[in-house]
């Protein structure tokens, strides 16, 4: 079963996400902010990221920088997951290395359209 | 829940509307999808506005009904695989035919438009690559309510979540307000038209492809294939339909061919059409 991390600061999300996420048979770890994430990442590279951008300890954005650096952080497929709907924050995310990008609030349909955009499913 | 009384009459009143089939399981979700136009309209229950669209002479309520029961579950670059057919052969062999004569395709039950500017993104994206394409695309549904939502190339954030790739909204998008608004050149590319499939489409012109995704599943059997039958007359003599995934050709196509839902003119057709 493939692996996704789902990084959100906030504990509904992430129940949200997991629920989603595990019908479409992805195995879930979750991390609360941009630190815990990139030692889960450290721990084992998962198949995909579903990443917050403002959380405290460390953004995502910094986390994204952070990972591609990491040796083999890149292989993780990144979909970013954000209340940021800007066209300026959306070309950085993909300039850090974003391989999708989901504007919230979303459902379970986006959800899966984004997957399938990144090439996860 | 609709009563039988008020479904059948809906049903009838949509049929001659738009011909299109509702059966008695929709019931339920046709009352949730009225419920909106009620209020709007000022009343206070689904009932009251069948009773009030069953005295109105002009029948705008009845057409009003009938935009809120038709709009399908479109989205943009619905079925893959469709949309990579028209990129990687039905759109070049249309272009190479065509020469330096423009290429025309037809949506045909466009509903709010995300399909044929879906097309316009890969005709754009084909011009970066330096294909020479003129292309024509045009847009057609039976609603203008529908079709004016098209035109103004606005859509919701949930709306271009769906299907849209994000460098692609990106490229093609910008933000306007709370909306997206799609490029001036992208809503340029698309021409609108409103059109009722159970009409012949002559007035349309002559197509080279004819998309019809997910349209026919709205109508009854016997419906369907004279639907077909209509739009193939349109199709200029090599031209194809293309169908959505899983889509096939109804009975009573005679004369045509289906292959992967690219439907052709079989070999006497095609005499036929172009003597």
């Amino acid at each position: 079963m493939r692996r996704c991390l789902v990084v959100d600061d906030s504990r509904v999300i992430r129940k949200v996400a997991r629920r989603i996420l595990e019908d479409m048979r992805f195995e879930i770890e979750e991390a609360a902010d941009g630190l815990e994430a990139l030692q889960a990442c450290r721990r084992q590279m998962p198949e995909a990221i579903l990443l917050d951008w403002t959380m405290p300890v460390m953004s995502g954005i910094d986390f994204l920088r952070q990972l591609r650096q990491e040796p083999g952080g890149d292989k993780p497929t990144v979909v970013f997951c954000t209340t940021e709907n800007d066209v300026e924050r959306i070309s950085e995310a993909l300039k850090a290395g974003a391989d999708e990008y989901m504007m919230k609030p979303f459902d379970g349909d986006i959800l899966h359209s984004k997957f399938a955009e990144a090439g996860l499913l | 829940m609709l009563n039988d009384a008020e479904f059948a009459l809906v049903a009838r009143e949509v049929k001659s509307r738009s011909g299109a089939a509702l059966s008695r399981d929709v019931a339920g979700p046709a009352e949730i999808r009225l419920t909106p136009l009620a209020r709007r309209e000022g009343f206070a229950t689904v009932t009251e506005l069948i009773s009030a669209a069953r005295i109105r002479a002009d029948g705008a309520l009845w057409l009003s009904i009938t935009e809120a029961l038709a709009q399908s579950d479109t989205r943009f670059f619905r079925d893959k695989p469709s949309f990579q057919k028209l990129r990687a052969d039905l759109l070049p062999a249309a272009i190479k035919r065509r020469g330096h004569e423009r290429v025309r395709i037809l949506c045909a039950g466009c509903s709010t438009g995300q399909e044929p500017y879906s097309i316009a993104m890969i005709v754009d994206e084909m011009r970066d690559e330096g294909v020479a394409a003129a292309v024509e695309i045009v847009g057609a549904d039976f609603s203008e309510k529908l079709l004016d939502k098209a035109r103004s190339g606005l859509y919701t954030q949930f709306e271009v979540q769906r299907g849209l790739p994000i460098r692609k909204l990106i490229a093609h998008f910008e933000k306007s307000g709370d909306l997206w608004r799609i490029s001036d050149r992208l809503r340029g590319a698309v021409k609108f038209e409103t059109h009722n499939l159970m009409k012949h489409p002559g007035g349309l012109g002559q197509f080279d492809i004819i998309m019809l995704s997910h349209v026919l599943s709205a109508f009854a059997p016997e419906t369907r294939a004279e639907i077909v039958n209509r739009l193939t007359d349109a199709l200029a003599g090599e031209g194809v339909l293309l169908l959505g995934a899983g889509e096939s050709l109804p009975a009573g196509c005679d004369g045509l061919v289906a292959i992967d839902g690219v439907v052709r003119r079989g070999q006497a057709q095609r005499v036929a059409a172009v003597a």
